[in-house]
């Protein structure tokens, strides 16, 4: 069946904005149950066909390049003022750009307030819901993903880089390293290819074989007739009744016109920037300070991970840009474990940049010798991103911007400082991280600092309690019952973890509870 | 899509590369072109008599500047020549651009003393006068677009070892993506 078309005046549908991880799975799975849906996406819709080999002319194809503005004394606000978050501006959002990397958060990691205790700064909260409750849609997010070394998918072949770290991780006694849960075919399936080991991951996977809305929940949903992707629709906000209930959207199109589609449900999925960034900026005389945002909430928690890479020169060859960038990880440390020194634990992933954003990333603003001896290694070099659960701070938040967009919009402002306890990880990491490397011969490793952020979460976070967030445990609104988020905003913390799974599982959930609530006509 | 398809493009005897630059470390405001003469890759010091807009030894101080910031020993003048081309072109249409980076080479001539900064023998001591200036913007603005122009080029890519696009090859599935031999 072609893909449908709806009406603008059509008052029955369910308006998706974003078609990532989120945006595009709850759009196909409301689909599948006969549900009409509109998915407005900010971005073009460039086929994996089209994608491109190559770092900068993919930056410039993909990646979100609207203003944004930053704060806060992280790095990235100096060396990167501009660009907080490399994400993703295109249809299949950032599934286009992501690693693949897909792990179930840990139990704990659900109930952080009650495991962790009070930590001076942070705004700990526990999830509304538990790990038992999402390990069924766990399940069917990593059949749906492909996810190697789950359902009894094999485990993708290990490169260069993931040997040397497996060797290192053997050398420092660490016991859980392989080739990752990752949502990349390792045999065809799903009418998709395997992955060739191309090793261009963060560019767009040019097979096809790493998961991408782009190519499975979007055209899935399309030929049951019941949904329709229009690109280039940048929505500025949101409307609603003088009852409070949302009724529809407005939006830019593609030739910069204003267009309004009706709605009977909205879902916010533009991520943890644009998502609380368009409820902000969807304030109104009934509700001045944005949607949904009696809590005060919105915005607020942001979270980025606690990130870091090691990179390390050997003197022998290495080629750690070939093969599936980030096919190897060593869990040890994502346990919490206070021990160390800080709460939380983190995840030890193989990662890889060609030369051009090795440049640009390795050290930013640096130069002279000392740098460029480091690139002169880059044939002999092996990498590893370190990703950990980083404290939720009221004071790390997306707010309206004095500058503004292409249409007048207010842009966001990214505002984030480290916690302490974030340091502690980082600089713990970094030790482990070197140790590993220098155990199979490394003759220099370079702490690289964050790069921008690409793990966004926690700006409309879930909440039991509607005054401590802006969601519940389905992503519906506290205070707009037709109204819901669907990305990793709604995170209530960070976890170790990459996010796209979690985002999946609880995509999948919430069809399931806006389904049943349309048909019982609670909304 | 059109800085994407302008990358791809070649015309006879000429590359053009669309670079990404802005006020730090990412540069995509504006963006520049950076056009390679033949002429320019083939004869030795070619640069310095192609230049349009820069006086030829304000050009050949540039492309030292430059191979200081970011020195690589096996990496030959014309990848810092063709690395630094914008500014002679910008020189050549906007007279103030031309002034600042004049005014910038003839800072560091006057702080060299006799025989200016390309008459300084040691990289280290030319060096430490690119550190008395490097809080100054231009000295940020010939850096932070360097980075990307120097490391860029795919023409330099194979002194690093580094393979580039490998779609058309069929990734690296038979081509040695588990070839390590010494682990």
């Amino acid at each position: 069946m072609a893909a449908a078309t709806f009406n603008q005046n059509d008052d029955s549908v369910v308006v998706i904005i974003g078609s990532g991880a989120g945006g595009g799975t709850l759009g196909n799975e409301l689909a599948q149950k006969g549900i009409n849906v509109v998915v407005l996406e900010a971005g073009e819709r460039h086929e994996y066909t089209d994608f491109v080999n190559d770092e900068w002319a993919s930056f410039t194809q993909l990646a979100w390049k609207d203003p944004r503005t930053t704060s806060g004394s992280w790095r990235v606000s100096k060396n990167f003022p501009t660009l907080p978050a490399w994400i993703v501006k295109a249809v299949g959002g950032s599934t286009t750009h992501w690693a693949g990397a897909s792990l179930r958060f840990q139990e704990h990691e659900f109930k952080v307030a009650t495991t962790y205790g009070r930590i001076p700064g942070a705004n700990l909260l526990d999830w509304p819901v538990t790990l038992a409750e999402l390990e069924p849609y766990y399940a069917r997010a990593e059949e749906k993903m492909g996810v190697t070394r789950t359902g009894g998918r094999p485990g993708l072949p290990g490169n260069n880089n993931f040997k040397i770290l497996k060797a290192g991780a053997d050398k420092l006694g660490y016991k859980e390293c392989h080739t990752g849960n990752m949502a990349i075919n390792s045999i065809e399936r799903d009418d998709r290819n395997s992955c060739q080991q191309t090793g261009f991951c963060f560019q767009g996977c040019k097979w096809g074989a790493k998961w991408s809305t782009l190519y499975t929940e979007i055209p899935k949903g399309e030929a049951t007739g019941k949904m329709e992707v229009r690109p280039q629709s940048h929505v500025a906000r949101i409307e609603h009744d003088a009852n409070g209930k949302v009724t529809g959207v407005v939006y830019f199109d593609k030739d910069g016109k204003e267009q309004r589609q009706k709605a009977r449900v909205v879902a916010v999925a533009g991520n943890s920037i644009e998502s609380p960034r368009l409820l902000l900026n969807s304030a109104s005389p009934k509700f001045p300070d944005g949607l949904a945002n009696s809590s005060g909430q919105v915005g607020r928690n942001y979270m980025r991970h606690m990130t870091g890479s090691v990179y390390a020169v050997f003197d022998r060859p290495v080629h750690m840009y070939r093969g599936t960038t980030m096919a190897g990880i060593i869990r040890d440390e994502a346990r919490n474990d206070t021990k160390r020194g800080f709460a939380g634990g983190y995840e030890m992933e193989t990662l890889s940049l060609g030369l051009p954003f090795m440049a640009a990333f390795l050290d930013p603003g640096a130069w002279g010798r000392e740098f460029t001896t480091a690139l002169d290694g880059y044939s002999n070099m092996a990498g590893m991103w370190l990703v950990g659960e980083d404290m939720p701070q009221e004071t790390n938040r997306i707010t309206l911007s004095d500058v503004k967009d292409q249409y007048g919009l207010a842009v966001a402002d990214v505002h984030f400082d480290d916690h302490a306890n974030d340091l502690a990880m980082r600089s713990y990491a970094y030790k482990q991280g070197a140790a590993l490397y220098d155990a199979v011969g490394a003759t220099r490793t370079f702490p690289t600092p964050p790069y921008p952020s690409t793990h966004n979460l926690g700006t409309n976070r879930m909440s039991a309690n509607p005054r401590d967030g802006v969601v519940n445990k389905y992503g519906q609104t506290h205070d707009i019952k037709n109204l819901f988020v669907s990305d990793g905003s709604q995170f209530t913390s960070g976890g170790a973890e990459n996010p796209t799974l979690t985002i999946v599982t609880l995509a999948i959930r919430q069809a399931e509870y806006i389904a049943e609530q349309m048909k019982t006509k609670a909304i | 899509m059109s800085e994407h398809h302008a990358h791809r493009e070649r015309q006879a005897g000429v590359s053009r590369r669309v670079f990404l630059r802005r006020s730090s470390e990412l540069s995509f405001a504006a963006a520049v072109t950076i056009t390679a003469g033949g002429a320019l890759l083939n004869a030795s010091e070619a640069w310095a008599l192609d230049v349009k807009g820069l006086p030829p030894q304000t050009m050949k101080t540039l492309i030292l500047i430059a191979r200081d910031i970011y020195p690589h020993d096996k990496v030959a003048d014309r990848f810092y020549a063709v690395a630094m081309k914008s500014y002679d072109e910008k020189a050549a249409s906007d007279p103030a651009t031309k002034a600042q980076i004049e005014a910038f080479v003839a800072g560091l001539d006057t702080a060299a003393g006799k025989g200016g900064y390309a008459g300084v023998g040691w990289e280290s001591e030319r060096v430490a006068l690119l550190r008395a200036v490097s809080n100054s913007s231009m000295f940020e603005t010939i850096r932070s677009g360097l980075v990307v122009s120097l490391y860029n080029n795919p023409e330099v890519w194979p002194i690093f070892g580094y393979e580039g696009e490998s779609y058309s090859k069929g990734g690296y599935i038979k081509r040695g993506f588990d070839d390590i031999d010494w682990i």
